[in-house]
């Protein structure tokens, strides 16, 4: 596996080492911290990998990220560089700030045992799912089920057209591709990443990411 | 004996309500103005599993709301089923509204306006909510009935308010499919650019007809393999 070299070059400086480097490997999760103003990137190594994300203000896990009202301020269904993400009290919690890939999902949801036994039959119910992910991390938090607002899919593709309709589709993403945002507070930000094999949001075969932080 | 068997409730323009209505019932809203848009919540029997908008659009491929769609809760539980609608495009994508978007009409206070005070559908439903023993924590993406965007398939999948999409005697009906509770805000849309004028809502709530329930023919088990298996997934949770 080849991973991204864990340095940058921004605009505003030369290369600098990043302070958070971790893998996050196929259908496992994570809950870390991100400092006012640090850059989080998540790297897609292998290609079409769904990052189920959510965002939390580290000083109050009431204070969410709230995937329609960063919709609606936005005028927009997806998600790319520029994209302020909205908080469920209309504050801003991040930017996406650097995007490779070009466009996100934040109306598909995460998967769920539940979710899956009506989408694919009764047959999936025990399959792994981020539901399940985001509350086995989010417990160290204090976040349980109704802390589980509707999250961002990084790399994930979902088309929706003018006649009201939407699908999942084959990823845009590519192996390396990255998103990054930057952190307007405070964060929390609890990751699944997603074990879905029942649609092409994984391009079938769920894969590790690579998370790098910069503050 | 007895023989009221439903009950009608206007909610005036720019207020909330909110009440639980059991497994086997017909809600009717209906607007009563121009552009109105009701903010709706639902929450299941248990008052913990809550209307899950993503999940309900990906499970039937659609980016709106209208018949026979079912309405699915976080666990992966009918809710409601749309069973009859004037509007072919009910808005789920755009959220609720906030205080921060009634500053445009003015300042507005009980003191000056009396009971025509600005309130937004956050503070409505948080209020309602309240009344339940459940809070901010519980709101969730909702359904805002009479309320379209219009989308363009551009890079970013942009959209605008479609003013002029719903008017006065437009109506939306929910069978239920649990006992729920119901928590409403009649709010005007925070992208609706006209002036302030939030229209009421009828709601009506009457026993559905045994014709009604879902059996095999019913439009919303026959609508997608997804809806039937949610409707069936209510049967066996309520056995
Ligand atoms: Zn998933």
């Amino acid at each position: 596996m080849t991973l991204t070299p864990t340095t940058v070059t921004t605009p505003t400086g030369p290369p600098a080492a990043a302070v958070f480097d971790r893998v996050v490997e196929a259908g496992d999760g994570i809950l870390l911290t991100v400092p006012s103003g640090g850059r989080l990137r998540i790297v897609d190594l292998h290609g079409n990998q769904a990052v189920d994300t959510l965002f939390y203000d580290a000083a109050d896990i009431g204070h969410r990220y709230s995937a329609f009202d960063t919709i609606r301020e936005q005028g927009a269904v997806y998600l790319t560089t520029g994209s302020r993400l909205i908080s469920n009290r209309l504050a801003e919690l991040a930017v996406i700030t650097e995007d490779t890939c070009g466009r996100h999902d934040t109306i598909g949801g995460a998967c769920a045992q539940e979710s899956n036994v009506i989408r694919y039959g009764e047959h999936t119910r025990h399959l792994h799912a981020c539901r399940q992910t985001f509350l086995a991390y989010g417990a160290a938090a204090g976040i349980g089920q109704r802390e589980l607002g509707h999250n961002i899919n990084f790399f994930m593709n979902v088309p929706v057209t003018a006649a009201g309709d939407l699908k999942f589709d084959d990823g845009l993403s590519a192996p390396g591709k990255y998103v990054e945002v930057t952190a307007s507070r405070d964060l929390l930000v609890l990751i699944s990443n997603c074990p879905q094999l029942n649609n092409p949001c994984n391009g079938w075969n769920p894969t590790a990411v690579q998370l790098l932080g910069w503050w | 004996m007895r023989t009221e068997t439903s009950y009608r409730h206007e909610i005036p323009g720019g207020a909330a309500w909110s009440s639980p209505v059991r497994a086997g019932r017909l809600v009717t809203f209906t607007a009563q103005g121009p552009d109105a848009n009701l903010t709706t919540l639902l929450l299941g029997a248990d008052r913990l599993d809550r209307l899950n908008v993503p999940d309900t659009l990906k499970a039937q491929m659609s980016a709106r709301i209208t018949a026979p769609m079912v309405l699915m809760s976080d666990r992966g539980l009918a809710l409601a089923s749309v069973t009859a609608s004037s509007l072919d495009w009910h808005d789920a994508l755009t959220g609720i509204g906030h205080e921060q978007h009634l500053t445009r009409f003015g300042p507005s206070s009980y003191g000056v306006d009396r009971n025509d005070w600005r309130r937004s559908a956050r503070t409505g439903l948080v209020s309602e909510l309240n009344k339940h023993g459940l809070g901010e924590a519980d709101l969730h993406g909702p359904v805002n009935f009479f309320t379209k965007v219009g989308i363009t398939e551009d890079a970013k999948c942009s959209f605008g308010f479609v003013t002029g999409h719903s008017g006065a005697g437009d109506s939306v009906t929910l069978r239920t499919e649990q006992d729920v509770l119901v928590v409403c805000a009649a709010t005007q849309h925070p992208l609706n650019p006209g002036p302030y004028a939030p229209a009421a809502v009828l709601v009506e709530v009457s026993l559905a007809p045994p014709t009604e329930l879902a059996g095999p023919d019913d439009p919303s088990v026959q609508f997608r393999p997804e809806s039937a298996r949610a409707l069936e997934q209510t049967r066996k949770a309520f056995l």
